[in-house]
């Protein structure tokens, strides 16, 4: 395997779907190569790191919209219950 | 994100309690406008998606069996409504977001900047630099690209179920995913790759014809 073959596996390979014959070759290529080793590395370290990230905060005044209209809208739609 | 912890909230909002609807609002209105950003790119479309998603819920709170985690049918509700806020804003309401031919792999971008990070991913993640980094990277990408990171990666859909959200085949999906966890790879490396530790991109990467190279 070379590392453009390598590349081409990459996404079976992180997401754990690889073929078991080719992750042989996937991690024996992996063990002798040291980029390939660190951009796998990167790789599921990129996406740890975009799942992990803190969501954006909302802007105070559509926050503030935001619940005045939902409560409008239950009201409207739960007459008895607010 | 897990939120089996909902139902007592789901079953009293279902009743008409309002303080246990707005808890869910409270809970999730983050995370959904995130996820809005992350499709739609800007903060207008992103703020309409979040008041369609919220209205929607409301309106279909009843009709939720609860199969599926809260979190998991609202983050449904949202991507669809900010996918089709893109297909509208291009004009192409029925068209599928473009599909493009499964290529061999041969033009994907090679990595070039190639070095272990000096901090660990979700340490830097609490770096407000390192947030604004990272969403613009997620900006830069092309659409397309970052269409399927988010929903995929992100998200955490499955390939089948990203790739009928977004209209293309599994294939595509697949493709779209690695030229884009490619792509941020190398940006984000620039920025978190330990310099004194990089190595070179190994000799293959840099010619376009090695395929009786065996390692």
């Amino acid at each position: 395997m070379t590392c453009d073959d390598l590349l081409k596996a990459l996404n079976d390979y992180v997401d754990g779907r690889i073929d078991p014959a080719v992750c042989e070759r996937f991690e024996s290529h992996l063990a002798g190569c040291n980029p390939c080793q660190i951009v796998v590395d990167n790789i599921r370290q990129t996406i740890t790191l975009y799942k992990a990230g803190e969501p954006y905060e909302l802007p105070a005044e559509f926050r503030r919209e935001l619940r005045r209209s939902l409560r409008d809208q239950w009201k409207r739609k739960f007459p008895e219950r607010i | 994100m897990d939120g089996n912890e909902d139902g007592g909230l789901v079953t009293r909002a279902k009743a008409g309690d309002y303080p246990a609807f707005e808890a869910l609002i409270s809970k999730y209105e983050r995370p959904i406008y995130t996820l809005a950003r992350r499709i739609v790119g800007n903060v207008e479309d992103a703020e309409d998606v979040v008041q369609e998603t919220f209205t929607s819920v409301l309106e279909h709170l009843t009709d939720f069996r609860e199969e599926a985690s809260f979190y998991t049918w609202l983050s449904r509700i949202a991507s669809n409504h900010a996918l089709k806020l893109l297909r509208k804003r291009r004009g192409l309401s029925t068209v599928p977001l473009d599909e493009e031919a499964v290529s061999d792999g041969r033009d994907l971008p090679r990595p070039e900047f190639i070095a272990p990070w000096a901090r660990d991913p979700i340490e830097a993640g609490k770096d407000p630099s390192v947030r604004a980094l990272i969403e613009k990277a997620l900006g830069e990408l092309d659409e397309k690209y970052r269409l399927a990171f988010v929903l995929r990666d992100v998200q955490g859909l499955s390939t089948e179920a990203a790739a009928r959200a977004l209209g293309i085949s599994e294939g595509n999906l697949k493709v779209r995913l690695l030229r884009a966890r490619l792509q941020l790879r190398e940006r984000v490396t620039r920025a978190l790759g330990d310099e004194a530790s990089r190595v070179a991109p190994p000799s293959d990467h840099e010619e376009t014809r090695h395929d009786d190279d065996v390692r």
